[in-house]
């Protein structure tokens, strides 16, 4: 994306520019505006949001929110705040995604560099994966997690990660390596490097891009699913954004908004502060994901 | 041509065999990874979507399509349709004209086009979940917008749409807007960086204004990018649960059903596990009749090499 | 006894077959090039030598020892890509020391065998950057390099200069004849650059289609063209290859050209190709070189046969250091090279010689030679 602006941009006039950015701020604002939000008022009294103006700078400024989303919260029965949650999360999205990388990376490298009859046909069904909406396994994978003994675990929720990002890791191994020149790997075989070799020694040490754009994207998939961590956790094992809602929207008696958007900041900041870093390689993996071939 | 199975007669040596067998054993596990919790359970699923299963799965009663025709009798799964077809059809058009829109002021050589842009597409970074809580009560008419409206005056202000079962739907549309149309905006932004620059000059040289060369050349040429921002919306749309889960549980009453909500309220709420499998297989059927004739004609492309 | 031998090679890729019976041998310190426009199997013919792809049928040998089944390192062979394949990741010395390496060879005889081959090649200051910091140039020596640094027993080499610019191309083409005749290996080369073909090999093998057209040293292959795709696809340019018709005039053949709107021109022939008798009163397709064709002044002296003819000159093409002219016989633009410094202007009507001792005809339908 950092392609140099066109020359179809049109010479337009000095008003006509004006309303460019004028409308260019107004989305800005509109795409800031719940952000904005969340974090003006989880840092107000809750009698402030209630009384007062949403769109308001806090008048009494407070960390308390923050502190008792973090560690004293009402979540479900126990009031422990988010953090034992977001620590759930943690151990579910490393190895989840790890694995499904390290998977990922290898079946590109056999489908792009040692390609076989119906590799193409493997290929589809992986990729054809990706794209199933996860309702229709949720019955059965509750059972398979059942019969392993994983239900309601953490490394349940890693399996299940895990199987449902192959389809994209492979697919984003397959498109970066089906670029790298099969004479490389043929220049290693003549070389006499075996099959790991190769991969070890040529592949890998210039995947550093496409790890990179498949760690990302599975690492914001994995932490901001909902679904899967709604389905096969329980209370030792819920992830953070399954907690956050039951937080907003089971909480008996009052109604702790500023909580609440500590809360809700609480569990996008690990992938916000993803974006913020690297947000190039976020795109290109959005990309990647959505066009296909 | 890649390098198949270079010395696959080399059976003598056993050494030589395995090097032969290793890159399919890499990939073994993986794809029966697949063809079980994928393919396997879809099989699982269909089977189940024909019995009486309750609570558990339960292969003994055999119903035929008595689900199918119970689900198409079910007024809350007429709802959830209804509100898919609203869904679907605004969050498609809505990101694709605001994402085009977008990229083209975008593209007009902004100034500060590397902080307007990230700011656009950072709500694809957030789940659903926390744009459903931003967005629960920033409509919310006790604290938010209609709130705002009346402390700056403007007393006769009304916005309680997330309250009311006619147009809470559309507030779930104005959230899923919000996070993915700067994401269709990034694509349109691609493409429009992609197209052939001399093919700019030379309507330029015939005379053609900005409006005209949009118009007639650099929007049709969108027409692949059209298509993969319409795949991939069409997909988000119809597996919308999370969102709508986090912003209006459905609610109010069943006012903002959506079929994922159905399968899981049916399947895991009212222990109506038939009829749960039964409306998983009929959001499938509405995926792939999308997906699969884009991913035929992407990889097929591909494939004759 | 001929070094590398390849006997009835046949290869299938799925439905397609690739290569269909291919015969070719090679002496030792020998020279094969093999040429043919894209698609021609010559680049998969390479691929199966060095293992890289599976063959369907037959068999290759290499100094005597049956290697089909052998894997590519195995073969005692070293390979030099078109795209040069440098491993990015490497300095120029991992490079050439990567295959010794995976053997396990230790590193102080690895840096030993890098010098020399760094030395020989002139590329001892580059040893250490990475190939992205290298020009074409230096890129396609560091991949020489690394097929020498194998001394093995046969060279393969897969289009090597395609990507270098025309003048580096020559300098590169004469530095691997220097390399070829300083070391003496066997060298296998891919090429669809006949000019290339021509100057390097001691034997040519020119493929189209999967079938070997003809193999031979390049003078047999340039004057001896087996068929009309041979005497095409060799030379620059090309062979003038002429629609005609054998006539008996008297009890001597002759070679009828008809033009447009002129008098036809007719060639006897005193010594023609015994075959060609059957073709009289029938059409042929006369071949003719464009330096066998030329001013009369400049004409081959030594030539048997030589027949003069006017002809109406349509374009002429100055190169420097000859002329060409454009002329139309048979329904075809007909060229001929002439000396830089004739005297010849378009439109003109200019005796040209036709040098009858270097001409060959082919039959129109089978396009094969007739002899």
């Amino acid at each position: 994306m950092s392609v140099p602006s066109q020359d179809n941009a049109a010479r337009t006039g000095l008003f006509a520019r004006a309303i460019i950015y004028s409308a260019l701020i107004l989305f800005a604002v509109y795409y800031l505006l719940p952000l904005y939000v969340m974090l003006v008022n989880s840092l107000k009294p809750l009698d402030e949001i209630r009384q007062g103006n949403m769109l308001a700078l806090p008048n009494q400024w407070t960390f308390e929110p923050w502190r008792s989303a973090w560690s004293t919260a009402q979540i479900g029965v126990s009031p422990t705040g988010l953090k034992p949650y977001f620590l759930n999360s943690i151990m579910m999205v490393v190895p989840a995604v790890a694995l499904s990388t390290v998977l990922g990376a290898q079946n590109g490298y056999v489908l792009t560099k040692w390609r076989f009859k119906g590799d193409n046909i493997v290929f589809g069904l992986m990729l054809l994966a990706c794209f199933i909406p996860f309702q229709i396994v949720l019955i059965p994978s509750a059972r398979i997690l059942g019969l392993l003994g994983l239900a309601g675990t953490i490394p349940g929720l890693i399996l299940i990660h895990m199987v449902y990002g192959l389809g994209f890791t492979t697919l984003f191994f397959r498109n970066y390596y089906e670029a790298f020149p099969t004479e490389l790997i043929r220049a290693a075989q003549i070389d006499g490097a075996s099959f790991f070799q190769i991969f070890r020694r040529i592949l890998l040490p210039s995947s550093g891009p496409i790890i990179v754009v498949t760690v990302i994207w599975q690492f914001t998939n994995i932490w901001n699913d909902f679904l899967f961590g709604s389905s096969f956790s329980s209370v030792d094992s819920i992830p953070i954004t399954v907690a956050l809602n039951n937080l907003v929207n089971s909480s008996t008696g009052v109604k702790e908004y500023n909580v609440h958007f500590a809360g809700a900041i609480l569990a996008a900041l690990p992938t916000l502060i993803v974006y913020i870093v690297s947000g190039r390689y976020f795109v290109r993996g959005l990309m990647a994901g959505a066009v296909k071939g | 041509m890649a390098i198949t199975d270079t010395a696959k007669a080399a059976a003598a040596n056993p050494r030589a065999t395995l090097q032969d067998w290793l890159p399919k054993l890499v990939l073994a596990p993986s794809f029966a990874l697949i063809l079980l919790f994928v393919y396997g359970f879809i099989l699982f699923t269909l089977a189940l979507s024909f019995t009486g299963s309750k609570l558990l799965p339960d292969f003994s009663t055999w119903v035929g399509f008595n689900n199918y025709v119970r689900l198409f009798n079910h007024p809350n799964w007429i709802v959830a349709l209804k509100n898919l077809a609203i869904f679907s059809i605004l969050y498609i058009f809505i990101c694709s004209v605001l994402g085009l829109g977008l990229a083209i002021l975008l593209d007009q050589k902004i100034r500060g086009e590397g902080v307007i842009r990230p700011i656009y597409l950072y709500p694809m970074a957030l789940s659903f979940i926390v744009t459903g809580v931003a967005w629960k009560w920033f409509l919310d008419p006790g604290i938010g917008l209609e709130n705002v409206m009346h402390q700056w005056g403007w007393e006769s202000f009304s916005f309680r749409w997330i309250k009311e079962g006619k147009m809470a739907i559309y507030t779930i549309v104005i959230a899923a807007i919000w996070q993915s149309s700067g994401f269709v905006m990034a694509m349109f932004l691609a493409g429009l960086r992609g197209v052939d620059n001399e093919v700019i000059k030379a309507a330029q040289i015939d005379g053609a204004s900005t409006v005209t060369i949009y118009r007639r050349i650099i929007i049709p040429l969108m027409r692949p990018v059209f298509l993969s921002a319409f795949v991939v919306l069409a997909h988000l749309a119809i597996k919308s649960y999370d969102l709508v889960v986090a912003m209006t549980d459905g609610g109010p009453g069943t006012a903002t059903w959506t079929p994922a909500l159905f399968m899981q309220k049916f399947t895991f709420g009212r222990n109506e596990m038939g009829m749960g499998a039964s409306s998983a297989i009929i959001m499938m059927i509405m995926i792939f009749s999308i997906i699969v004739p884009y991913l035929y004609s992407e990889l097929g492309g591909g494939k004759k090499q | 006894m001929s070094f590398l031998q390849i006997n009835e090679l046949h290869k299938s890729f799925g439905a397609t077959h690739i290569l269909k019976g291919i015969n070719l041998e090679i002496e030792e310190g020998g020279f094969l090039v093999l040429v043919g426009p894209s698609g021609c199997g010559k680049s998969t013919l390479l691929n199966t030598i060095a293992g890289l792809e599976p063959i369907t049928s037959g068999e290759i040998r290499i100094n005597g020892n049956k290697v089909n089944d052998l894997h590519p390192s195995k073969r005692d062979i070293a390979m030099v890509f078109q795209s040069y394949a440098l491993y990015p990741n490497m300095t120029v010395g991992e490079n050439i020391a990567f295959g010794m390496e995976i053997r396990g060879v230790p590193k102080a005889e690895r840096d030993k065998a890098i010098s020399e081959v760094a030395n020989l090649l002139q590329i001892g200051h580059l040893l250490d950057r990475k190939p992205s910091q290298l020009s074409g140039g230096q890129r396609q020596r560091v991949a020489m390099g690394r097929a020498l640094v194998r001394d093995p027993q046969v060279f393969l080499f897969d289009e090597p200069l395609s990507n270098l610019d025309a003048k580096l191309r020559i300098d590169m083409r004469t530095e691997i004849k220097r390399l070829h005749q300083r070391m003496g290996t066997t060298i296998v080369y891919v090429t669809h650059d006949q000019i290339e073909a021509m100057t390097l090999a001691t034997k040519i093998a020119v493929l189209k289609d999967g079938y070997l057209q003809q193999f031979g040293t390049p003078a047999e292959i340039y004057n001896d063209p087996v068929n009309m795709f041979v005497a095409d696809f060799m030379g620059s340019p090309a062979m003038n290859l002429i629609p005609a018709t054998i006539v008996t005039e008297g009890n001597r053949l002759a070679v009828k050209l008809d033009r447009s709107q002129r008098e036809p021109v007719l060639l006897p022939l005193s010594a023609p190709p015994a075959g060609l008798a059957a073709f009289s009163g029938r059409n042929v397709v006369f071949g003719i070189r464009p330096e066998a064709l030329t001013d009369p002044d400049g004409a081959d002296r030594n030539a048997s046969q030589l027949a003069t003819s006017d002809c109406h000159i349509e374009v002429v093409e100055p190169a420097g250091s000859d002329t060409f002219a454009v002329t139309e016989l048979g329904g075809k633009h007909v060229v001929a090279r002439l000396r830089a410094d004739a005297n010849i202007k378009p439109g003109s009507m200019t005796p040209l010689a036709f040098n009858l001792t270097k001409a060959v005809f082919f039959d129109p339908e089978s396009q094969n030679r007739i002899k």
